[in-house]
């Protein structure tokens, strides 16, 4: 019974810290059809900014508990200015050439950005813990927990809601289910589609910031941390259903709960895990459990 | 004029190109250094691999993964000495083969539903598998160590160390002649145009009785043989074997070389591959650590700028050729 609690709650935070990192890249794809690769290396750019940002802070001698706040800061300044970059200046540019293009764009902006990360925060593992250490432990079923990680489920809840509200609830959601349907339609009746996009993609660019400034302070850095999370992403969006926000969260779910199980019962099957769950559902349904059947044109 | 005489002259173009590459290469280790053959050894292997990435691209498919049919040819040829003991360089050849092609049999039965996106990071997928299996079971694997590999007999004759590289060297040379020439055969066949016409549009080559999914296996499974093949030849030619093979990085390079030289003829992939090698070793001296930041940029560069490749660059040169070699066959 203590066994299932630990991974049970072990699952709940894995699974939050993958619906931060995917819900970006769902969105992404959802809105402007292309499978951001480089979306990895915007997570670990929002680490090391957080990261760095908060470093800097603390050396000013201020109170440490606006240390969260410093970290949002961090992920949104470099999610607005990096998302914008990348969407105005390439994205821009093969919108309408072929799939494998725009999968090679993104990944050439994925090689360059994990090397202009090394340039600028070199290739040694970075720390920034205090805003880990400062929330203290707490015990539950037995086992020590850094209270820091119950942070993270609150953080995604919380960028899940806004997502679906700006979606459902806005004007601004209005418009961008309306550029994700018929681009041409639009155009016509006088949206601004280059703009919804470049806000479209800004908004999945801060998704993933956020998500790395938010982990930031409970690993070290270290180079190459922008891959791992691409292909885990993916995972968990191909399990979803690309471009579905709902998808993404039951993904999460299931490779986070998943992969806890597996860490406690079978630890040498820890990786493993994620790519069976993937292979199992994408055998009965390829497009993924929320994905919609992409109509094949003639 | 009977028909051999014929399919020869039709094949014209291409044989006497295959042997002035064969004759320029064969020559080449005369006039340049040492290290020369061995950067043109490693070009010549990895070229081998690209040709499998060009003929998934002509069916519109990008891979991010191939890295694991490279280092299965490479693992096989590693297991292949330290296991079970064999020492002969064809019997290994033949083992990566079989690696590379056996398992792209397998992959490729899940793969071949897959298009656009779930293609590329799948395979990515499953080349991280095969990586994470290499580090994680060093008992067996050696871990990141790797393996070592000795220098093999070849057809039973034990090259003197002297001269290893350059045997090395002809070695790879004769079996990228051999797949070269293949892939060219392939580009013509009615499956390579099922291929190119697949890109184009699928449903309609569905509608005109073509089994797509049939055309892409078999392709996928060529791909592997390809990759396992340039998996040993690479292993030979560096004498080990390590996981890095089969991790992303690999594939990219892979990836890269192929846009770089582009995909209008088969003979793209060697240009591609030999002036990546060199550039690299020139690369790494100047700048170590932003590597990857140059090789992202000018892929970036060509894909915007140069669709073709490096290859398009050479449209003149080549259209002049193939009326040369016609005009003077008539």
């Amino acid at each position: 019974m203590k066994i299932l609690t630990i991974i049970f709650v072990d699952g709940i935070v894995f699974a939050s810290w993958l619906f931060l990192v995917s819900v970006g890249l769902t969105f992404i794809y959802g809105v402007l059809r292309i499978l951001n690769v480089a979306h990895g290396s915007l997570y670990a750019l929002g680490g090391y900014m957080g990261a760095s940002m908060v470093l800097y802070y603390l050396q000013t001698g201020a109170t440490p508990y606006l240390t969260y706040f410093v970290l949002l800061g961090a992920a949104l300044f470099i999610g607005i200015v990096a998302g914008s970059l990348i969407e105005t200046i390439f994205l821009r540019r093969v919108y309408h050439r072929e799939e494998e293009v725009q999968l090679l764009l993104t990944f050439s902006l994925f090689l360059i950005l994990e090397d202009v990360i090394k340039l600028v925060w070199g290739v040694s593992p970075y720390f920034a813990d205090k805003p880990y250490a400062l929330l203290g432990q707490m015990r539950l079923g037995g086992i020590i927990y850094a209270q820091y990680v119950f942070l993270l489920p609150g953080i995604a809840l919380a960028s899940g809601a806004i997502i679906w509200g700006i979606i459902n609830r806005t004007r601004f959601g209005k418009i961008i289910i309306s550029v994700t349907t018929d681009r041409e339609i639009c155009t016509s009746l006088g949206v601004n589609v280059p703009r919804v996009r470049t806000f479209a993609f800004i908004i999945g660019a801060i998704l993933a910031t956020l998500g790395g400034a938010f982990t930031a302070p409970m690993t070290a850095l270290v180079p190459g941390i922008g891959v791992e999370v691409i292909v885990l992403a993916f995972a968990v969006v191909a399990i979803g259903g690309m471009g579905s926000v709902g998808g993404a969260v039951l993904g999460s779910l299931l490779v986070g709960l998943a992969r806890a199980a597996a860490i406690h019962l079978f630890p040498e099957l820890d990786l493993f895990t994620i790519y069976l769950v993937m292979s199992l559902v994408l055998l009965f349904r390829p497009q993924g459990l929320f994905g919609e059947v992409e109509v094949r044109r003639i | 004029m009977n028909l051999l005489q014929k399919r020869l002259l039709s094949q014209s173009p291409i044989l006497l190109a295959m042997a002035g590459v064969l004759i320029i290469f064969a020559l080449l280790p005369f006039f340049i250094p040492r290290w020369g053959i061995f950067l043109l050894t490693v070009a010549w292997a990895k070229a081998i691999l690209v040709l499998g990435i060009v003929f998934l691209l002509w069916g519109g498919l990008v891979s991010f993964g191939h890295g694991l049919y490279f280092a299965a040819g490479a693992y096989a040829a590693g297991f292949g000495v330290r296991v079970l003991g064999i020492h002969e360089g064809l019997v290994l050849v033949a083992l990566g083969i079989a690696a590379g092609g056996g398992l792209a049999c397998l992959v490729g039965l899940l793969l071949a539903r897959y298009r656009g996106i779930f293609f590329a990071l799948l395979n990515m997928a499953f080349s991280m598998v095969l990586y994470a299996i290499l580090l994680k079971f060093y008992r067996v694997t050696g871990g990141t160590d790797g393996i070592s590999i000795s220098p093999p007999t070849l057809a039973g004759f034990m090259p003197p160390p002297e001269a290893l590289r350059l045997v090395h060297y002809y070695f790879t040379l004769g079996l990228g002649i051999l797949s070269l020439y293949g892939a060219n055969r392939f580009s013509v066949s009615p499956l390579g145009y099922t291929l190119k016409a697949i890109r184009n549009n699928e449903v309609r080559v569905e509608y005109m009785g073509a089994s797509v999914r049939k055309a892409i296996y078999i392709t996928y499974i060529l791909s592997g043989i390809l990759g396992g093949l340039s998996g040993v030849l690479t292993a030979f030619a560096i004498g080990h074997v390590v996981p890095e093979y089969s991790y992303w990085t690999q594939s990219a390079e892979f990836v890269f070389v192929a846009i770089l030289g582009g995909t209008g003829s088969t003979f793209a992939p060697l240009a591609g591959s030999i002036v990546f090698e060199f550039v690299r070793n020139y690369a790494f001296k100047l700048s170590p650590y932003t590597w990857q930041l140059s090789l992202g940029t000018v892929l970036l560069l060509i894909i915007l700028f140069l669709p073709g490749g490096l290859w398009s660059l050479s449209k003149p040169f080549s259209r002049r050729w193939t009326k040369w070699t016609l005009h003077s066959n008539r």
